[in-house]
Order: structure tokens, then sequence, then C-alpha cells
């Protein structure tokens, strides 16, 4: 295992109500990656992140963030993380300026007004910072959550939806001040709905569903391994039914017959495509195009959480 | 000691106060002014003397506990609701600060509002009626030991409460009532049994006759066991509020 900077061990949270929200969760995060935990709604995914950062106790498992265990040396664990939650909790009152640095000192570091004015320049906040929040747009209100998650410096930065409702443009602006973050050291864990935002900037990707974690893998050995290539064939004449002759490589047909698919195992030894071109060149099946793609880790994820709630 | 952080909850909450300041302090002074001119004027002036002190005098005491206890449950109680209610809780939960530190700057703020409006009461009353204060240590100490104690009450409240309907429950439906019925406009030996011995059920009947007793050395009931209860009621709170962030009572999921 490389450098954990985070470790939780055998997590679990039940709440009152019996509803078992987190289920032996066993998660290592490596220092200085970019984490994404993927999950539909009610995955656990923000129960898993709240668990780590003090806001929901756990039932059961122990969190340990740079050595230091999340309850017995709470100040210590606590100290290195940053956190941007999912829902745009400021004090609408405030100014920007005075909200972040009231976040500093919470986290109990003494004031450093060029670190914040840094800091706030970095996410375009500084000429904002003597507005109050609530005269500030929602994507304005966003960076003011992340400045205040990295206002003490945090090892750690948890983004919890961090795009969740913001436009293209400023999306695109989280991902480069994600990827800064990155150069600086910062560990970063996002939770996302955005398949594409954890397959532009994730390390690692983490699927969790029903409270347990299904997988822990390389972004990229994950969609190697279960990435599946699809062959379209656009006919020159539509077919009604795939010929009995076709059957071992499991085509379907498509667009009301106007398209053959194949779908294969990018990885395998032998796809089976030069076979099944010669044998369509046998059985006179012509056609006039022909268009290949792989799986995103979108079609990963679904079909993951798919059989899952099949078992 | 994360003394930064205390230090930031603190500054935060004083700075509210700041900028509500006509709620905060003009409103109360008002409030008492106008309790001189029903109370002390116009009925005052047609009653005799309480145990040798002029009846404006009089309730002088009762007049600052009424706000004192009321503002520092209010001060204290809005102080945790509001991040409750607004959702920046989770800041202040995920942050490395103890229970006792959050406490700390969440009371110690409210409390410090409750002593500044009681001093400017006690100011304000002197335009109106002559004041001696016999004890001013134990003045300032019952001042400061009844804020303290009702602002960790009414950090129990903040956090108990679910809306703002039951933020103002307890101040209005209990506090202000036992403050009225407490002494704090008579003395309870002017009352005839058996409401006399019902009063000494009243909590508030120990607050107001130990205050009292610091201006015009005496009281409804011994100053030792004012002291008592205060020193009680303030570890009641003080165990209640360890249990609550023992178990994260409305405050963690």
């Amino acid at each position: 295992m490389h450098d954990p900077i985070l470790a939780v061990a055998g997590v679990s949270k039940t709440y009152k109500g019996g509803h078992r929200a987190l289920d032996t969760v066993d998660l290592e995060i490596r220092r200085g990656e970019i984490f994404a935990l993927l999950g539909p709604n009610g995955a656990g995914k923000t129960t898993l992140i709240s668990t780590i950062c003090g806001i929901v106790t756990p039932s059961s498992g122990t969190i340990t963030v740079d050595g230091h265990d999340a309850i017995t040396d709470f100040k210590r664990a606590r100290a290195k993380i940053g956190l941007v939650p999912q829902e745009l909790s400021v004090d609408m009152f405030e100014t920007v300026l005075a909200t972040v640095k009231f976040s500093r000192r919470l986290f109990g570091r003494s004031g450093h007004d060029a670190y914040i004015e840094e800091l706030l320049r970095d996410l375009s906040l500084w000429d904002k910072r003597s507005a109050k929040i609530m005269e500030l747009s929602g994507g304005m209100k966003r960076r003011v959550l992340i400045a205040k998650a990295l206002s003490h410096e945090p090892d750690i930065l948890f983004l919890d939806e961090p795009t969740a409702g913001v436009d293209v443009s400023l999306r695109r602006d989280m991902w480069k001040l994600i990827g800064r973050l990155r150069t600086r050291g910062v560990t970063i864990i996002l939770t996302t709905h955005y398949i594409e935002e954890a397959e532009e900037m994730a390390d690692r990707v983490g699927v969790i569903t029903g409270g347990k974690l299904l997988l822990v893998e390389e972004k990229t050995a994950l969609m190697a391994k279960l990435g599946k290539r699809e062959m379209d064939l656009a006919l020159v004449e539509p077919m009604a039914t795939i010929p009995p002759d076709l059957a071992e490589w499991h085509l379907s047909l498509e667009n009301e017959g106007h398209t053959l698919r194949y779908v294969f195992d990018a990885q395998a030894e032998r796809t089976g495509i030069p076979s099944l071109l010669r044998k369509l060149g046998e059985l006179g099946i012509t056609f006039k195009d022909l268009e290949t793609s792989k799986s995103s880790l979108e079609d990963i994820f679904v079909d993951l959480v798919t059989e899952r709630r099949a078992a | 000691m994360n003394t930064h952080g205390v230090w930031a909850i603190y500054r935060f909450e004083m700075a509210r106060a700041l900028r509500t300041l006509w709620q905060s302090l003009v409103t109360p002074v008002i409030t008492t002014s106008l309790y001189f001119v029903v109370f002390g004027g116009a009925i005052g002036s047609r009653m005799q003397e309480v145990g040798g002190v002029g009846y404006g005098s009089f309730i002088v005491p009762g007049l600052i506990m009424l706000s004192l206890l009321t503002q520092s449950i209010g001060n204290a109680s809005i102080g945790i609701y509001f991040p409750k209610f607004t959702g920046t809780i989770f800041e202040l939960l995920s942050a490395p600060v103890s229970a006792m530190e959050m406490v700390l700057g969440y009371v110690g703020a409210a409390a410090t509002k409750s002593v500044v409006l009681g001093l400017i009461i006690l100011a304000t009353s002197a335009l109106f009626v002559p004041l001696r204060i016999e004890h001013p240590l134990a003045m300032v100490a019952f001042l400061i030991l009844t804020s303290v104690t009702f602002s960790l009450f009414g950090f129990i409240i903040g956090v108990w409460a679910k809306g703002f309907e039951q933020l103002n429950f307890v101040p209005a439906l209990l506090v202000t009532p036992l403050t009225f019925l407490g002494g704090a406009f008579y003395s309870i030996d002017m009352l005839p049994q058996p409401w006399r011995t019902v009063s000494l059920f009243n909590p508030v009947v120990y607050l107001v006759s130990g205050f009292r007793w610091s201006f015009f050395g005496q009281g409804d009931v011994d100053v030792g066991y004012s002291l008592a209860f205060t020193a009680g009621f303030m570890a009641l709170c003080l165990g209640v509020i360890a249990w609550i962030f023992r178990t994260g009572y409305r405050l963690k999921n």
C-alpha cells in the first residue's frame, strides 16, 4: 500500500430508526491523490464523509487521519481536514473576508493575512472580500465555501458534490482549481454525480451503494478491467433478423436494423473482430461505415450498481 | 486548548450583537425605563417602603434579573440554534474544537452581553431612583454567575429547539412568568399563605433574593440558599451539556 493519509477501518453507521447508512467500510486514501467516491443518491457518500469529518458519530470502526485517531485525537485529526459541504451552508450576513478568517481561527490557526489574500485571489473572491455573502451568486458562494475549507491550509480536502448546480464554465474552473491544489500536495476526496468529473480528475475511484463500498480501483485499471468496447457496423441494407451463422458473436440490431452492434472485451487476447468481418463477407452482408467506442466510467458505474441491485 | 477557535466563536457572537445593537441593548433599556415609569412612578408612588427601601429602588435588582435571565437564555440559545438552522453547524462540528471550547465561546459571549446589559440597566435605574449597593463584589459575582448559568441553560434550549417557536417557548412561557412571580416586583413576605410557601418552589425567588441581598443586605431567603441554588442549577446545566456532546443529541445526526 502507498503512504495512506486517511484510513477507514470497519466503519459502520446505523441510525436510530435502524437504517444502516454505512456497512463495514474499509478505505485507505493515498497521500496526494484525487479520490472520487461514486454512488447513487442515498448510497452513503455524504454519511461517509460526515463520519470522517466528525459530523456523524460512527456506530463502529476506526478512522485514522495522518496517524491521528479521529475520535481519541480528534483535534489533530480534524485540523488536517477541510470540508466543502454539498449544501450552500454559509452565514449570509457575514462578509467574505470575515467568514474566511473565522474559519481559519476556528481550526486553531492564527491570522495570516497574506495567505488569506492569496487564497481569495486564487478563487477570484478578492474583489468581493467586503461583500456580504447574501449578495453573491450561487457559484460565488460555493467558492466561499472552498475558501473557508482551505483557510487553515488542510492536508486533506473533502468536496461533497463540488459542482452540483454550477454552470459548465464554473465547473471547468473548479476542475482547474482542484488540479492546482493537487500540485500543492493536497489530498482530495470528492463525491460526484458527474461521472465525467471523476473520469477527468480522479486517480482512483470508489463505488459505494447501499452503504457498502463495492470496489476501490485505479481509474484507468477499472476502465481497462470493466470497460467494454463496441463496434457498430452501418449496414448498406437493413436487416430484419441476425443470421444464425453469426450467433457466436452475440450481435444485436440497432437503429431499426440499420446498425449491427458487436460488444467485445478490449482486453481479451482475441477480440473476434477479424473472424466476424470475414464471416460477414462470406454471408454477403456489406456495410458502409464502421465505428468503435469504449465504455465510459458512467457505463461501468451503471453496470456495477445494476449488478449489485440484481444480486 | 484551541484558544483561536474559542476566540473566533466569541468574537463572532459579539459581532452579531453589535450588528443587532438596537435589539441587543437599546430595547431592554427602553423596556426597563418603561417599567420604572409604570411600577416606579405610577404604582410606586402609592406604595410604602419595602424593608426600609423605597419601592422604586426595591424593584431594581428584580428588573435587572428579569432582563438578565431572558437575555442570557435568548443570546445563548440563538447563538447555537442559528448555525443549526442555517446548516453552518457542520463547520463547528468538523472543527478541532472540543465541547468545552464551543461552550466557552458561545456561553462566554452570551454571558458577556448579559453582564453588560445588566450594568446598563443598573446605570439607567440610577437615573430614576436612588441606589445603594451594600455588597458590590457580591453584586458583580451574582451578575456573572447568573448570566453564565442562564446562558448555559439557553445553550441547552438552543440545542433542543427544532424551530423558532420552541426557541421562544421557554423564555416566554416559563422564565418570564416565574420571574414576575419570583419577587421581582414585591417581597414574597407580602404574599399571604399558602402562596408564600408555594413561592419558595419558584427557583427565580432565590436568584432575585440573592441579588437583592447584594444591594440592600436583605432578601426573601438566606443568601447561602441563593448561592447554592444558582451553583446547583449551573452544575445541572453543565451536566446536561456534557450529555448533549457525549450523545450528539440534536447536534450530530
